[in-house]
């Protein structure tokens, strides 16, 4: 019993070629960010004046502010994806079968979470490809830097959402979490407008934002983009990850979460 | 030394939370579970690892083949790698599924895929079998066939515990437990539970009078 290196090896493989089986879902998660990319965005730009704001230097147009918000909305629907494919896997059984190695419980859900980052990783890079191909282009070096963000990013939405699974019982309130938990946090967040402009209409809304997880997730991926650093961001991030991920493994603890999840 | 011993329950009578347990799906407070000699809840590594399991759903990726799900439940158990090749070639040879090693899972019937999770419970070469309900939605020759290929595995050392609520899947010399409403209703060799009277027959009147 040395492997560990072996499981993590085993259990990214896996999701990997469930991943290249899925062509469709693939799809799909490209769509959602080009629709915003190249619709939405284009739409939206003549209504929203940005001013130059950190890490930018310069006026920057409405699609360029927003590339990194739709990175980060990659991987935050990909990490509520996964989630959805845990309460599958519980239904289906291969759950059960991940969590009857020998071992401990909190190493196999950790491998699994950096599967599916790593599967998120993948998709943001394909985006950032397309963005690029259409000329919203980042300094050559930051699609390099922008990597860690992404990772911690993609494994604290990943724990959420394995949090988010422990809770839920059927696989049937997963609308009720779209509806929930991914909206808000992605409207809610910097995705799509600066928190400044957000201050302009509500000192409340702008509050909560500067609270979400996800505000920080966009920021550390939209300065790492730009090649530069942001602490308080990478704090945030790092604090909310090992909250996440304590209150994931904790759901996950034979002692509860199936106890009552089984019922 | 090894043994067969049936679970023998009408449905609702605790099986499954009886299974969620021995595989540490569920925890209880009250008494404890040891699997080899091992505690399953002190050192649920060590007892984990002489366990091995087939579960009532099905657990295997559709997509992968029957080779690369066992590798994939090798790793889970850390198996070495190096004797990882060794070790499904010699469990899909015992279950005569060899030849469909490069198959899809997707492309086996459910005796295939039944077999398939056998073998691969096998790999990490338990002492004990636990088996839930594993012939739930397989045709009557497959049903035969995994039964006494199971019982084969008994005969040469393994410790089986299979659960059904199948009175035809059950031998005269097998252990049978019978559970009703979550307690054991009857514990013996299943010829002597049984009386003079069938097993099918035996069962119901106890089972039905009860409810």
């Amino acid at each position: 019993m040395t492997s560990w290196p072996g499981v993590m090896r085993a259990i990214i493989g896996r999701e990997f070629l469930r991943f290249i089986h899925q062509r469709e879902r693939f799809l799909a998660a490209l769509v959602r960010p080009l629709v915003w990319l190249f619709i939405f965005a284009a739409g939206f730009r003549a209504a929203l004046g940005l001013s130059i704001i950190p890490p930018y230097q310069t006026y920057i147009t409405y699609e360029t502010y927003i590339v990194p918000g739709l990175c980060a909305m990659v991987v935050l629907f990909n990490g509520m994806q996964s989630s959805l494919g845990l309460v599958y896997d519980r239904e289906m059984g291969s759950m059960r079968l991940l969590l009857t190695s020998p071992f401990p419980r909190w190493w196999l859900l950790f491998c699994r979470l950096l599967g599916s980052a790593i599967i998120s990783i993948l998709q943001v890079y394909t985006f950032l490809a397309i963005a690029r191909a259409f000329g919203i282009a980042m300094p050559p070096l930051g699609y390099l830097a922008v990597l860690p963000g992404l990772l911690l990013s993609g494994i604290m939405l990943g724990a959420m959402g394995l949090l988010l699974s422990s809770l839920i019982r059927q696989l049937e309130n997963f609308a009720g979490v779209m509806n929930f938990v991914i909206f808000p946090m992605f409207f809610m967040s910097s995705a799509l407008y600066p928190l400044w402009k957000m201050a302009e209409s509500s000192r409340l809304l702008h509050d909560i934002c500067a609270l979400n997880p996800f505000t920080y997730a966009v920021e550390l991926i939209r300065f790492s983009l730009y090649l530069e650093f942001n602490a308080s961001a990478l704090l945030w991030v790092l604090i909310s990850t090992f909250a996440m991920l304590a209150l994931a493994f904790w759901g996950y603890d034979p002692a509860r979460g199936q106890t009552r999840v089984k019922r | 030394m090894g043994s067969f011993c049936a679970l023998l329950g009408p449905n609702g009578a605790g099986k499954s939370t009886l299974v969620s347990l021995l595989t540490r799906l569920l925890v209880t407070s009250e008494g404890a579970i040891h699997i080899a000699g091992h505690n399953l809840d002190k050192s649920p590594r060590r007892a984990l690892a002489r366990l091995g399991i087939v579960f009532q759903q099905q657990t295997l990726d559709m997509d992968l083949t029957v080779n690369q799900n066992l590798g994939y439940f090798a790793a889970l158990h850390g198996l070495p790698r190096s004797e990882v090749p060794r070790r499904i070639d010699a469990a899909l040879d015992k279950l005569g599924m060899r030849d469909r090693a490069n198959e899809k899972i997707r492309e086996l019937n459910g005796g295939h895929r039944r077999r398939t999770e056998l073998a691969r419970s096998l790999l990490h070469d338990p002492a004990v079998l636990l088996l839930d309900e594993p012939t739930v939605g397989l045709d009557a020759a497959s049903r035969r066939k995994i039964t006494d290929e199971v019982h084969d595995l008994a005969k040469e050392g393994l410790c089986v515990l299979w659960t059904t609520h199948l009175t035809d899947e059950i031998r005269d010399a097998d252990n049978l437990l019978v559970l009703h409403h979550g307690k054991v209703m009857a514990n013996g060799k299943a010829g002597d539970v049984r009386g003079n009277l069938p097993l099918a027959e035996w069962f119901l009147s106890r089972t039905e009078d009860s409810k």
